[in-house]
Formats: C-alpha cells, sequence, structure tokens
C-alpha cells in the first residue's frame, strides 16, 4: 500500500493469477484456489513457493482501517497438475470475482 | 545409547539366560568374595528431622486431578547455516523491506540482530526474525564489533507505570516522551564505526548496501542464487 511518502517502489513478491477455484467437471471446491505464478513451468520449480504467504488485494468502497485497500491472506500449500500451477488455501476463501484477478506472492516465510 | 544388555531376548519377555546364570554372568560371586563372603552393605545415611505435618483443615468432597508437571524447555530458533555474523541479510517486509543490511548475532528468543549500517542506508539496531530474511552469500568482517552488550532487554519496551487515573486525568491525555534515548544512539554508532570501516575497504560494498533489492520483470526467485 502506498504510505504518505515517497519511498523507493519495491516489489518483493512475485506476481501470481488466480485461475479459478480446485475443481472437477461439474463441481468445485471453493476452499481451495489454483494460482498460476508468473515464471512458474514445472512442478519441480514449485517446491520452493511452498508455503509461502500470498496476498489477494482489492478495493472497497468504504475506507476500513484508514483505506480502501483490503485483504485476504493465505499460502501456497502444493503443486497442481505438472505444469507450474499451484494449490493455495486463503484465510477466508477468494470471492468468484477474484477469478482471473492478481494476487501477490511474498518470499517469506523464507529458507534461503 | 542403550547400554549392552547381558541379558538378550528370546522373545519379549523370555530371556536367554536362567537367574543362576545371570548370577555368574554379573559377577555377583566375585563381588562377594571380595567382601569376605557376603554382600557389601552400606548404612542409610541419617535423615534429616522433617517437622511433623499437620493434618490438613480441609479435604475436598471429591478428588482433584493435579495437572501434570510440564518440564519442557524450549531451544533458541535454529539459526539456518546460511546466515553466519558479517552476513548481508534482505529483509522482506516491515518498513525496511527490500534493505541491506549486515547480521550481528543471534539473540536468546531467536531473533537477528542486525545493523543498516544506520549512517549507510538508515536500518538502526534492531531484531528481525530468521523467516523475514534472505541470507546472500557476501559477508563482511565483523571482528572489530563487540555487540556483547545487547539482548532482549535492550529492545523491550518500556513498561509504563500504571496510574490510578483521576476524573481529572481522563480528559488529559499522558504525553509520553518517545525520544530515543542519548544512550542508543551512542551505541549505534559505537557498533558502525568499526562496521563501516571494514565495508569501505571492500570495493562497492557501501553503495550494495545503501541500494535496495527489488525483484525486476523477468527474475525469478526460485531461480536466483542470492
Amino acid at each position: 500500500m502506498v504510505k504518505g511518502r515517497q519511498g523507493e517502489r519495491v516489489r518483493l513478491y512475485v506476481r501470481g493469477t488466480v485461475l479459478g477455484y480446485k475443481r472437477s467437471k461439474s463441481n468445485q471446491y471453493p476452499n481451495t484456489s489454483l494460482i498460476q505464478i508468473e515464471g512458474l513451468n514445472t512442478k519441480e520449480d514449485v517446491a520452493w513457493y511452498c508455503g509461502k504467504r500470498m496476498a489477494y488485494i482489492y478495493k472497497a468502497k468504504v475506507k476500513k482501517n484508514g483505506t480502501h485497500y483490503r485483504c485476504i491472506w493465505g499460502k501456497v500449500i502444493r503443486p497442481h497438475g505438472n505444469s507450474g500451477v499451484v494449490r493455495a488455501k486463503f484465510k477466508s476463501n477468494l470471492p468468484p470475482k477474484s477469478m482471473g484477478a492478481k494476487v501477490r506472492v511474498f518470499m517469506y516465510p523464507s529458507n534461503i | 545409547m542403550a547400554p549392552k544388555t547381558r541379558n538378550p531376548d528370546l522373545i519379549r519377555g523370555i530371556g536367554k539366560y536362567s537367574r543362576s546364570k545371570m548370577y555368574h554372568k554379573r559377577g555377583l560371586w566375585a563381588i562377594k568374595e571380595k567382601h569376605g563372603g557376603k554382600f557389601p552393605h552400606h548404612d542409610p545415611k541419617p535423615k534429616p528431622d522433617v517437622a511433623a505435618e499437620k493434618p490438613p483443615k480441609f479435604y475436598p468432597a471429591d478428588d482433584v486431578k493435579k495437572p501434570l508437571v510440564n518440564k519442557r524447555k524450549p531451544k533458541p530458533t535454529k539459526l539456518r547455516s546460511s546466515i553466519t555474523p558479517g552476513t548481508v541479510l534482505i529483509i522482506l517486509t516491515g518498513r525496511f523491506k527490500g534493505k541491506r543490511v549486515v547480521f550481528l548475532k543471534q539473540l536468546l528468543s531467536g531473533l537477528l540482530l542486525i545493523t543498516g549500517p544506520f549512517k549507510i542506508n538508515g536500518v538502526p539496531l534492531r531484531r528481525v526474525n530468521q523467516s523475514y530474511v534472505i541470507a546472500t552469500s557476501t559477508k563482511v568482517d565483523i571482528s572489530g564489533v563487540s555487540v556483547d552488550k545487547f539482548d532482549d532487554k535492550y529492545f523491550a519496551k518500556k513498561a509504563e507505570k500504571k496510574k490510578k487515573k483521576g476524573e481529572g486525568e481522563f480528559f488529559e491525555s499522558e504525553k509520553v516522551e518517545n525520544i530515543l534515548p542519548q544512550e542508543k544512539k551512542d551505541d549505534q554508532k559505537s557498533v558502525d564505526a568499526a562496521l563501516i570501516k571494514s565495508i569501505e575497504g571492500v570495493c562497492d560494498l557501501k553503495t550494495y548496501l545503501g541500494a535496495r533489492f527489488s525483484l525486476k520483470s523477468g527474475m525469478k526467485p526460485h531461480e536466483l542464487v542470492f
């Protein structure tokens, strides 16, 4: 969030896209979302990101805690399939309007 | 390591050797011989006189269960092998996110003690959690710095005395003094003085510590070598 200062904008997160909920052909399970993380193409790459926290950030009309921005926190749980898609669980399920929206995948809790 | 048993199990509950054979194996016959046909006997130590206990005045109606004793002593957090005193760390979170910072030592609580140094990037002596930090392979020579006086109590918040609020005081907000004491400023200067000397000895390290880390387009953290 932009605070009232002219700080350097550093990006310490990887961009991700919400693809939808975990699902089979005709049933979906909204407690787990599928996330496509930029730059991840294989199941092996995902191992680094397992457990990393992520945030879905959205705007609302009413100011809460002094800001229009709100956030749902979650984390990467496990890879989904062979091509770098990731399963994520959030503190509360992601709303359906988040499909196609951006998510920030942070680099902590770090293990390097 | 379990001591070697003289009587291995054939099956659980049945040993290989009989009582008489075990008597011989344990050498009890040799001990008897050494002490003239009898086992050595030690008189019990005289116990100090215990004051006579008065019978309790109150017996609870039902038996009250006592909670089990917890003798667990938590260990300090394990420090990652990549983090050694003098390592340059990248802070991932908080107001100093992205800053490259020098690691000094691990405190008893498990948190890491770091410093900017303050003159180079504005990060003071601070505690940070290991999980919110990336260790780089850059090391700074830290031998000239003494960090013994810093511990968790140094960073604890000053406990404010709870004053009984009278009616008049409800409407006056207490002015809390929040200026950094001069002692802490001096501590910062003394720690940084030795550090900055060793940093300036290395080419470009000063600008490196002054710059912030950021992910750029195309950078993949799982492929980066820090």
